[in-house]
């Protein structure tokens, strides 16, 4: 199955949200959304899902206009910060009201499997959750849901060393299980980079980048020297930005040095610290 | 074993050095069979796809192979095989890089032999 965003554009008042961005969700795969605050994670997310609308552009499944249609709505599950569910209502009695919905799709075992491994009282109401648990709570019935596409926007949010530890162990686990499209929307990129096949950057509300890991861990490199020799190395390159500790300079460039590097230390950079170099403000990058 | 995402070696890459190194140190023995791509995955938190990549490169050394239905097994002979790899890497791998930093710091050929002599005592020492 394919979904599919064609030219989704989103305004808030003045401000563009979302503009024109076209992107692809194939096979099963799990996907990275990466992004910094306001870029525009969170509305492309419940707007695939449905729930708020864009100004233009629309949302299709293999084809066919997901807005509004029940059965291609249930083909997706968002877990996000939003809560559906009454503040009053026991975690056991929610299961019973996402089964409801979902049906066959959702595993209740596994449900409380999942509640069980994280140590979620069952008999609780949401309402008296920690920040913390609501977040737990969402992954479960995320996890224990059985359709092909799943979003988690900043599934690990307030989640202690342990319990995020045990989430990407679960989330490997169902996809292997169970393959499916996994969008991970987070901030936490060191940790989620080894789960992610593939990269999508949302800056500003475009799309910034949207590269494979592997070809993401080739894209760009660090060169480490004295300033002048630096300077004179990379000079023709492409720099995404540079930093320096007194006379010793760091910069990142696009691709590889062509030429000698004699002196110079050559390195790859990592999901994070390209992330950081792409979406830094000039303000920050000069610092 | 442990996966570090900083390091200039791709995941994969340490995704099979682990397995050839459980495989040398006999934690996976020959003709056994070796945890499946999705144990590994969970093991590591790292994505399936890449536990693959590094499995196949020991397939195509011949390290592992297949077994219809079953799973992936140590194949006989491996171990010596991994012995016989490393063997050939050591010089590239240690002497050579031994040797470049000896020479920057202008070590006589008498000094660098003195020096891994001293290292074979100390280390002969804490064996026994």
């Amino acid at each position: 199955m394919t979904l599919s965003l064609n030219k989704i554009t989103k305004t808030f008042g003045e401000v563009k949200a979302l503009n024109n961005v076209s992107l692809e969700f194939t096979e099963p795969m799990i996907y990275g959304l990466l992004g910094r605050n306001g870029a525009g994670k969170t509305t492309l997310l419940n707007i695939i899902n449905g729930r708020i609308f864009p100004d233009s552009g629309e949302v299709l499944m293999d084809g066919i206009p997901v807005a509004d249609r029940d059965e291609l709505l249930s083909k997706m599950h968002l877990m996000g910060e939003v809560n559906y569910y009454d503040d009053d209502l026991k975690l056991k009695d929610a299961i019973k009201t996402v089964d409801g919905f979902y049906g066959e799709a959702f595993i209740v075992a596994e449900a409380h499997r999942y509640a069980k491994l994280f140590e979620l009282d069952e008999t609780k109401k949401i309402g008296k959750l920690s920040t913390g648990y609501k977040s737990i709570f969402k992954c479960c019935i995320a996890l224990a849901l059985d359709v092909p596409f799943v979003f988690f926007d900043e599934p690990v949010l307030g989640l202690d060393a342990n319990h995020r530890d045990l989430f990407y162990k679960l989330l490997i686990e169902d996809y292997s299980r169970k393959p499916k499209v996994i969008v991970l929307s987070t901030h936490l990129i060191e940790e989620a980079s080894p789960i992610i096949e593939k990269f999508v950057i949302i800056k500003q509300g475009r799309i910034l980048l949207e590269k494979s890991a592997e070809s993401l861990a080739q894209y760009a490199s660090s060169v480490t020297g004295p300033k002048e020799k630096v300077e004179q190395a990379v000079s023709g390159c492409q720099i995404l930005g540079r930093s320096f500790i007194g006379a010793l300079e760091t910069a990142y460039i696009v691709g590889k040095l062509s030429g000698t590097c004699d002196g110079l230390t050559v390195q790859n950079i990592d999901a994070q610290r390209l992330f950081i170099e792409l979406t830094n403000t000039d303000k920050e990058a000069s610092l | 074993m442990e996966i570090n995402n900083e390091s200039q070696i791709p995941i994969f890459m340490q995704v099979a050095d682990a397995l050839r190194d459980a495989i040398f140190t006999g934690a996976f023995g020959e003709d056994t069979q070796i945890p499946s791509t999705t144990e590994i995955s969970i093991a590591y938190r790292i994505n399936p796809a890449t536990v693959l990549k590094g499995m196949n490169l020991l397939v195509e050394e011949q390290l592992i192979a297949k077994r219809r239905g079953v799973g992936m097994f140590v194949s006989i002979g491996a171990r010596e095989r991994i012995k016989e790899m490393r063997y050939s890497e050591f010089s590239k791998n240690y002497i050579k890089p031994l040797v470049l930093e000896a020479r920057k710091l202008e070590l006589t050929d008498e000094q660098i032999a003195a020096l891994i002599k001293k290292e074979m005592k100390t280390d002969d020492t804490k064996s026994e």
